[in-house]
């Protein structure tokens, strides 16, 4: 299903993470794959809990994997972040979902900016490193004289992520992991912030994993979609392909949620899944597919067997019993 | 059939900071017929919150309500006492807020909590364990809590997100007999039990023939549920109109902004958004205090207040744009 062709930028496979807590262990990624194309903004959707930080933390190396293999430009990375050669980690970086927590209240706008080109020896000296923050401030649009000094707590939440995104891309990185960039700021910031990613994204030839929650906002960005749910993909597709026929029933209920603004959206939301439950304990996930407490067609081979993956349409893959049956 | 159950009148609403009066409200007016439902809809640090809380008298003591009139079925709620005021909160208004970890005390369990609520209601009959018990569950069983039982005997943080807020859910319904206040009631939910949490609060409040006043910045939560939708934008009232007639036929340039930087399930792509921020309250643009942020300015919105104008029946705006026609 993923092969490591030279067309991707990252390729991830059968890639697993447990944690081990009291209570038991937890399955937070369980066996996934994916591969990411150069140039595009792949796309991972799911609920609190399903696993989707997990992976772009794995593959930023902030976790090592409990098995499976990460491959970013063909070479193997599923090591932790301290392993990885310097100049890989040049070329990849995250930014965080809540600006507040993930810039450095007593540094300046400056210093954060300005540490990875430190760290790489990307400025020779104090003066081409003002040059070059001021050059990234501007590629987020922040004009550079006002922000430059300014600390964190002086800025508001869209200016506090533009300045994680100067820092992400300050290493001109081929592949960023945008975890739930905007979904802490308001529509009319969040509008601002993705204008400013797809404009970096087409001048710096940048490949995104995009993680978020927000199905509508996915449409927008992404090129091709994955769904996860308590630590395994249930489908993936291209984006339009995901939105206008969705099969798996939990992509279903995930678009039928989704609060809406137009008849035309509401004509897209699926009409035989309604919202139902709650998402299981990730301790002990339902035997067969994870979803079937939830799932309205949910029959008894669900109960004891994990479905395995049907080819649908070029492109469109999904991981349910209602779809391998009828092969 | 159109009786009037809350109405603000032109309130004014600071905190005091020790940078000065941060006034954030500035001149607000909402009405709610008895059996509406509202939705308020605004960028964070708009006042939505603010509003609410005057409503029920519970600023925090910094506040400072400097001027207006909140009717509540005709009594004005800023001149009440303590006892009236007390009276207000038990029976007659409810509120569910964002949080509800928050909002439920982590070392109770659910059941003493939902029995303080129903006992300080003063609306049981006897002082029975028995009958506070039943009235526990079937509380819950109106907020569809599976394992009613289980919920009761459990403390906050055996429950899940959307089961605490099933759970704030019931304790509201313990009493309100007229209004309920929804403050963002599905912001730190998932889409899936924000879906089932919006349903089941619109069943209850039809069931139970409630007005409803709901706060959220998710546009569609709000477009799916209420009847009139107010459009609040630093500290101001900007329009209100029905459901339908704002979503389709939006004016104010604020509106206009929010609804464009929706992304849309469609796809398509979606506007640049509205440059700039809310305002700071202690020093607020003068004249029209969007203006900073609007793309229409004229002379004016520098200068004036623009007033609130109704333009087409009971769609009503505060732009200088539509003061002519």
């Amino acid at each position: 299903m993923v092969m490591g062709k030279a067309e991707n930028i990252l390729v991830v496979k059968n890639l697993k993470k447990y944690f081990k807590t009291t209570f038991g262990t937890v399955k937070a990624v369980d066996n996934i794959s994916f591969n990411v194309k150069f140039g595009e903004t792949f796309g991972l959707v799911g609920e609190s809990g399903s696993g989707k930080s997990t992976t772009g933390y794995l593959i930023t190396g902030i976790y090592t994997p409990t098995s499976g293999k990460i491959l970013f430009k063909g070479q193997d990375i599923s090591v932790h972040t301290l392993k990885r050669p310097k100049n890989m980690k040049k070329d990849m970086s995250i930014v965080f979902q809540d600006p507040a927590s993930s810039l450095n209240p007593t540094k300046t706008v400056k210093d954060i900016v300005g540490l990875p080109l430190k760290v790489h020896g990307l400025a020779n000296n104090s003066s081409e490193l003002t040059e070059k923050v001021a050059q990234l401030l501007e590629a987020v649009e922040l004009p550079p004289e006002r922000f430059m000094d300014r600390r964190p707590r002086d800025l508001g939440g869209g200016e506090k992520q533009a300045v994680a995104i100067a820092r992400a891309i300050a290493t001109s990185p081929s592949f960023v992991v945008l975890d739930e960039p905007t979904s802490a700021l308001d529509v009319s910031v969040q509008a601002k912030i993705i204008k400013i990613l797809m404009k970096l994204q087409q001048k710096l030839k940048m490949s995104y994993l995009f993680i978020t929650h927000d199905l509508s906002l996915m449409r927008n960005v992404a090129s091709r979609v994955a769904i996860m749910y308590l630590g395994k993909i249930y489908e993936y597709a291209p984006a339009r392909l995901f939105f206008h026929n969705p099969l798996h029933p939990y992509t279903k209920m995930l678009l039928s949620s989704v609060p809406v603004l137009t008849d035309e959206e509401e004509a897209l939301k699926p009409k035989d899944v309604k919202s139902m439950g709650e998402v299981s304990s990730a301790i002990n996930p339902p035997m067969g597919c994870r979803f079937h407490p939830r799932c309205p067609f949910a029959t008894k081979i669900c109960k004891i067997k994990e479905p395995g993956f049907a080819l649908m349409e070029p492109g469109h893959y999904v991981a349910c019993h209602l779809y391998t049956k009828k092969r | 059939m159109t009786e009037q159950l809350l109405e603000i009148k032109d309130l004014y609403v600071g905190y005091k900071t020790y940078r000065g009066t941060s006034r954030v409200l500035d001149s607000v007016h909402l009405t709610v017929n008895a059996g509406e439902k509202v939705g308020i809809i605004g960028e964070s640090g708009c006042g939505k919150t603010t509003t609410m809380k005057t409503i029920l008298r519970i600023l925090p003591t910094n506040a400072v309500i400097q001027k207006g009139e909140i009717r509540f079925r005709g009594k004005n709620v800023l001149r009440m006492g303590k006892n009236e005021l007390n009276e207000l909160r038990r029976k007659h208004i409810a509120m569910i807020f964002q949080d509800p970890t928050a909002a439920l005390n982590p070392v109770f369990k659910i059941e003493t909590q939902l029995i303080d609520i129903i006992k300080s209601s003063g609306e049981h009959e006897s002082e029975k364990m028995e009958e506070f018990k039943a009235r526990c569950m079937s509380l819950l069983k109106e907020v569809a809590l599976p394992d009613p039982e289980r919920v009761l005997d459990s403390y906050p943080f055996q429950l899940s997100g959307g089961m605490r807020q099933r759970v704030c859910i019931a304790m509201a319904l313990a009493t309100p007999r007229y209004l309920l206040i929804a403050d963002e009631p599905t912001t730190n939910l998932d889409v899936t039990i924000q879906d089932q949490i919006l349903r089941l609060i619109k069943d209850i409040v039809e069931k139970r023939r409630l007005s409803v006043i709901l706060i959220s910045h998710a546009l569609g939560a709000v477009k799916g549920f209420v009847d009139k939708v107010y459009v609040m934008y630093a500290g101001n009232i900007v329009e209100v109109a029905d459901t339908e007639e704002l979503f389709s036929n939006p004016m104010h340039p604020y509106t206009k902004g929010l609804l464009d930087s929706t992304p849309k399930l469609t796809g398509g792509g979606f506007s640049e958004g509205i440059r700039g921020r809310v305002p700071d309250y202690v020093n607020p643009p003068t004249g029209c205090r969007f203006h900073p942020r609007c793309d229409y300015i004229l002379g004016k919105c520098k200068k004036e207040k623009p007033p609130f104008i109704n333009v087409e029946g009971d769609h009503g705006v505060a732009c200088w744009l539509y003061y002519k026609k």
